[in-house]
């Protein structure tokens, strides 16, 4: 007899069209939403929040509702939908221009007040939609179309570490920094987004997963070279790993 | 004995699947798909051993069953 060992989630689509470039870490990061989602069986009462930028379409896969926010604001909407309907799931689904650059002030801001919500960024370095401008996490010596010489942190800084910064929120219960470039890596990911969601599930206070993507169109890389730059420059200065757990600390 | 269902249609040929498959099961499509993407393909079934790993890392979900026989 043969047995199915894998199928498609549940929350994702039947007839979802994933709308990102070929080998675009996206893709997986929201997978592993949606599976998170099925095991923990709330995706009949889950809201999503979609962002600008490159997770705009969230609506086009994700089999569950989704609100658009204005671009940077995803985590003051989340607040007033977590707070007008309590029981509801609520995640925003972020990249890092909207959740650190434009939206960082409501980001923290939900986070200082310890919403009862989950917020996933995808942190690509980069501008990914809006083709591959210089972002607040873009590496020092990074060229893109508006560092063209690398970047300087004389002039336009250093790299923003959202996780050392969130971690320091009293309102988080949970803050951990995954990768996606290898099968090991996705498994870890996969079990840090459980835990940013089962501390909203515990009222426990903001979970938070920070996911080390790539973006290959605009690294101008192959989607194998890109997991090497992952594995290499960008962790060293982006360091993997759980930094707040409240959750485990709970039970 | 594996079974891996891919949707050739929906593969754009990242060929991440192809690097994290244990056995070397998949390949590269010598045809174009609906996309005009080479995508990935199975070429020897009975090598396969049901792992998921190649679903597990596919980003545009082509791989959207795995099956498994004794």
């Amino acid at each position: 007899m043969e047995q199915l060992v894998y199928k498609k989630p549940e929350s994702i689509r039947d007839d979802f069209k994933i709308t990102f470039c070929p080998g675009c870490d996206h893709g997986v990061a929201v997978r592993l939403v949606a599976e998170v989602l099925d095991e923990l069986g709330v995706r009949e009462k889950t809201i999503g929040i979609a962002s600008v930028g490159c997770s705009v379409f969230s609506y086009d896969f994700f089999n569950v509702d989704i609100v658009e926010s204005a671009h940077g604001r995803s985590l003051a909407v989340a607040t007033g939908i977590k707070r007008s309907k309590p029981d509801k799931v609520v995640f925003t689904y972020q990249g890092d221009g909207d959740l650190a650059s434009i939206g960082l002030a409501e980001t923290i801001h939900a986070m200082t007040r310890g919403e009862n919500v989950t917020a996933i960024c995808i942190n690509n370095t980069t501008y990914g939609m809006t083709g591959g401008q210089a972002g607040p996490t873009t590496l020092i010596g990074q060229i893109t179309t508006t560092t063209t010489k690398g970047r300087k942190p004389e002039l336009s800084g250093y790299p923003l570490k959202i996780c050392e910064i969130l971690k320091e929120v009293d309102g988080t219960a949970y803050v951990a920094r995954v990768t996606l470039d290898s099968y090991q890596s996705i498994l870890n990911a996969k079990k840090c987004i459980k835990k940013a969601f089962e501390a909203q599930l515990k009222g426990l206070g903001t979970g938070f997963v920070e996911i080390l993507a790539t973006c290959p169109t605009n690294w101008k890389m192959t989607p194998q070279e890109s997991h090497a730059r992952v594995r290499g420059e960008m962790s060293e200065v982006f360091k993997p790993g759980v930094y707040k757990d409240k959750v485990s600390e709970a039970v | 004995m594996g079974r891996i269902v891919l949707n050739r249609d929906k593969c754009k040929a990242c060929y991440l699947c192809i690097d994290a498959c244990p056995k070397k099961v998949l390949e590269a499509d010598s045809a174009v798909n609906e996309m005009g993407y080479y995508p990935a393909k199975v070429n020897s079934e009975k090598e396969c051993i049901g792992c998921a790993i190649c679903a597990k890392v596919c980003p545009d979900i082509a791989i959207e069953k795995v099956y498994y026989e004794k």
